[in-house]
């Protein structure tokens, strides 16, 4: 397997009143395309940070973050975005779908970011919503659909454009556990066949299980590393 | 382009906000419309008034006449070209709401300061014989449904007869119209021989004299040498421009200038603040789902120019619907006020004036929610949910 993210000697800190609050001084990192791993720990120990400074929604402080061998903690606001658009897939605890867009619109918003045709992003739409069991709900707003259903709907959105990397917070935190064993399959499913690289924060043992291995995470340092059975 | 589904749904994702906020533009675009057009229908006048004619008034006021000796101490004054007069009949046919704007003139001298009228010679010739003749308006004469050979009697509401009667006998002569289509064709003009010969006040006075001047150059010191010549007479004179007279006629109703900005700066600093506060709103409601969209890499700009979009496409949507308001507004008032204000139109101007007001509103409505959400930090925003 070949390096997706090389994390070297990276520190982020940031300074509330007088105090300055460090939350990683020397972080250092790698995961493998295809890997999926689950990040656990401790509120406060530097899960969520980790995962903002992975999908470039935060830089650290010093410190290199590399990508597919291409230094991203240095670029700028606008080539960061489109470096997410191109790369990276969000999924979130709490689904962030845009209340007003039926599931295939909320699905379609990273393919507004390219140059594909209506009829191609409306093709891509229609093989995500089916990849995630959801083709028969695609004109359904997220009012009408369940929590389990809308989590699906953002695991779409966050492939329909294809990226190597799957970043997710919390992604089975507001389900329940037969729900979650669902998504948590999904995401299993993407990455053993579509080789997505899955990098996901969990607080739920259960969860990490599905994941190729585990880092856990405690002021700001990995403490121990377990693999999957 | 592919974002514009996305500022629709945003715009129209709360309907009842959406309808109350696009009201109260459409309120401040149809009093905007509404107002303007009045404005310009009573500028109109004023706008074609001749730049080298003069209108020579009894200095206490308008409605105070004149001896008609002054026509000619004013021929005398060196720059005069043309002279005439004129009086005014407070003409109305039949019942006194149906006015008719009528003037005793004098035939030839008033045809030719008033080169803008058109008429056909022979009609012309008709009634600079017939003393009982009148020259009426295109425009007044389909009001009217007259035509050359009608027997038309007029009534003043201020002139009586010897013999008691305020109604005078005419004979439609001839129509005229201008050479431009903003002249106004809506009065009428007959002789005042025949109405001095008729009416009971006696003497030769005339109401106001209307002079051309060689060169418009010379506008000023004929004015002054005119005013001095009555100097400390009986009856003093205020000579102006007739653009000025005009004007001043208009603002006797007030300073509508000033009334129309009063109106339209109080309108739209209303809508700036409700629809301003509306969209500062609404983004901030949205700050989760900006951030949502950072994340996905829409970049910062071009959510700037989504949320811009968004304030221009409501304020073109209540301005356009209340543009179009005033048009059907003006248009139910034409007929009904053809007769003072002959040039009541929503024009290209004012329609353009408007569209540029939109535009700005939105651009100064969207600019501060537009620059926040520029601004805003993704992880402050998933932090603050």
């Amino acid at each position: 397997m070949t390096a997706l993210f090389d994390l070297k000697k990276v520190a982020k800190s940031f300074v509330k009143g007088k105090e300055k609050i460090s939350i990683f001084d020397d972080l250092n990192m790698t995961i493998e395309e295809g890997d999926f791993v689950a990040i656990m720990g401790p509120s406060g120990s530097g899960k969520t940070t980790l995962l903002n400074m992975l999908g470039g929604v935060d830089q650290p402080t010093s410190g290199e973050v590399w990508f597919a061998g291409e230094r991203i903690d240095s670029l700028s606001e606008g080539n960061l975005a489109k470096w997410r658009a191109n790369n990276v897939g969000f999924i979130f605890q709490f689904y962030n779908l845009m209340p007003m867009l039926n599931a295939a619109r909320n699905v379609e918003l990273p393919l507004l970011l390219t140059k594909l045709s209506g009829k191609q992003r409306k093709k891509n739409v229609e093989t995500a919503l089916t990849l995630v069991e959801l083709a028969d709900r695609a004109k359904h707003m997220p009012s009408e659909m369940s929590g389990g259903q809308q989590q699906r709907v953002a695991i779409a959105r966050a492939i329909v454009s294809d990226p190597k990397l799957l970043l997710c917070d919390e992604p089975t935190g507001d389900l329940d556990r037969a729900t979650a064993d669902e998504i948590l399959k999904t995401l299993q499913l993407l990455n053993e066949k579509f080789n997505k690289t899955i990098v996901m924060v969990t607080h739920d043992p259960a969860a990490a299980k599905y994941a190729k291995r585990t880092l856990h995470l405690d002021k700001g340092e990995f403490v121990e590393e377990g693999m999957a059975a | 382009m592919k974002d514009l589904y996305l500022i629709y749904k945003n715009l129209t994702r709360k309907p009842l906000r959406l309808f109350l906020t696009s009201f109260a533009i459409f309120i401040a675009f149809l009093l905007f419309g509404a107002v303007t057009t009045l404005k310009s229908a009573l500028d109109s006048g004023v706008e074609l008034s001749a730049d080298d004619r003069l209108v020579v008034l009894n200095s206490i006021n308008f409605t105070n006449p004149l001896p008609v000796a002054y026509v000619n101490r004013v021929k005398a004054v060196e720059g005069v070209s043309k002279v005439t007069h004129a009086n005014w009949f407070g003409g109305y046919f039949q019942e006194p709401t149906n006015q008719v704007v009528t003037f005793a003139v004098d035939p030839e001298t008033y045809l030719d300061v008033y080169s803008e009228l058109v008429i056909d010679p022979a009609q012309q010739d008709a009634w600079f014989r017939n003393r009982q003749g009148i020259l009426i308006g295109e425009r007044l004469a389909k009001i009217n449904g007259w035509k050359v050979g009608d027997r038309i009697p007029l009534s003043s509401n201020i002139f009586s007869q010897d013999n008691g009667s305020s109604t005078w006998d005419f004979v439609v002569e001839g129509v005229f119209t201008g050479n431009d289509e903003q002249v106004d064709t809506g009065y009428a003009i007959f002789h005042y021989k025949y109405f001095m010969e008729t009416q009971t006040m006696g003497g030769d006075w005339i109401g106001w004299i209307i002079l051309t001047t060689t060169d418009p150059a010379l506008n000023e010191s004929v004015a002054r040498a005119i005013d001095d010549q009555f100097a400390n007479s009986s009856t003093e004179t205020d000579t102006s421009t007739e653009k000025a007279f005009n004007k001043a006629f208009i603002e006797q109703i007030g300073n509508v200038g000033l009334i129309i900005f009063g109106v339209v700066f109080m309108a739209f600093f209303t809508i700036l603040v409700v629809v301003g506060n509306a969209m500062v709103l609404a983004v901030r409601e949205r700050t989760g789902e900006i951030a949502v969209l950072k994340s996905l890499g829409f970049t910062s700009p071009r959510i700037f120019r989504m949320v811009l979009a968004e304030s221009m496409l409501l304020s073109l949507l209540g301005g356009m619907a209340g543009l179009g308001g005033a048009y059907v507004v003006v248009a139910g008032a034409k007929d009904a006020m053809a007769q003072f204000l002959p040039n009541l139109v929503l024009g290209t101007d004012t329609a353009l004036q408007a569209f540029g007001f939109m535009v700005l509103l939105g651009l100064v409505t969207g600019l501060l929610p537009a620059y926040n959400a520029l601004k805003l930090n993704i992880i402050t925003a998933f932090s603050r949910r």
